[in-house]
């Protein structure tokens, strides 16, 4: 995680088109700016920062699904809960499963587990749109490749 | 049964807490009910669900945009029921 840059997800660690799922991982850093306010002498991820991984990890099985053809856009976050504190250090599993493919959106269950607990979780909805340039695309297609998404696209597909 | 509109009227009272004896079919969703572009999004969503349908809302918008479709051959209410029932008879073909 580069939480500075909203990098938020170090690895794709499965993906499953025909499932609609996937499973990221990420690992909170040790020190951050970010932590010098939130909170002084108290580092913890901040829960917005939750529902972003779990956004990113949900974004990038729509990514796949539309074969880097659309772009997801956060539209709505429905029953966001925060069920724990996540301090620096920690690894975390953000997973996604798809529920419903609509018409220029789309809309996704996803949950965060540190050491096996549920911390976060809610439904999130995305606008999902042509990519607005080719150069958001191609830098897109970059980032995938950096967390691992296209050879598990590519296993995917079989 | 219920009628299209019917179910219509009902997702949109539910999902919008509007009052459901305000919703008739000659209703324009956005210009008389208010309901905006999120709004609708769960709407269709439900609706989709509803009647295991994929509304093609990009294909209405574009038609909008490019002069080619008002918003009442969508959004007012009748005809977006008319416009289901067909999405619902072509799936059965």
């Amino acid at each position: 995680m580069r939480l500075e840059y909203f990098l938020l997800i170090d690895r794709v660690v499965s993906l499953d088109l025909k499932a609609g799922t996937i499973v990221c991982e990420s690992t909170v850093p040790t020190e951050s700016p970010v932590f010098e306010g939130h909170f002084p002498r108290y580092p913890l991820l901040p829960g917005v920062m939750m529902i972003e991984t779990m956004a990113q990890c949900a974004g990038w099985f729509l990514v796949a699904m539309n074969r880097f053809q659309r772009m997801p856009f956060l539209a709505a976050v429905r029953d966001a809960k925060f069920r724990s504190f996540v301090k620096p250090g920690k690894t975390l599993i953000a997973e996604a499963k798809r529920t419903h493919d609509g018409s220029g959106y789309a809309m996704m269950e996803t949950t965060l587990s540190c050491e096996g607990r549920i911390v976060c979780n809610g439904t999130i909805t995305f606008h999902v749109a042509p990519f607005p340039s080719p150069d958001f695309e191609t830098e897109m297609r970059e980032r995938a490749a950096s967390i691992g998404l296209l050879g598990h696209e590519a296993l995917a597909d079989g | 049964m219920s009628s299209t509109f019917d179910t219509i009227a009902n997702i949109i009272a539910e999902t919008c807490d509007i009052p459901r004896d305000t919703i008739t079919p000659e209703s324009h969703a956005i210009n008389d009910l208010g309901i905006d572009s999120l709004d609708f999004l769960d709407i269709a969503f439900a609706i989709d669900k509803a009647f295991g349908i994929k509304m093609p809302l990009e294909q209405w918008t574009q038609e909008v945009n490019e002069g080619k479709a008002t918003t009442d051959q969508y959004f007012v209410l009748k005809n977006l029921a008319a416009r289901i029932d067909e999405l619902v008879a072509a799936k059965g073909t």
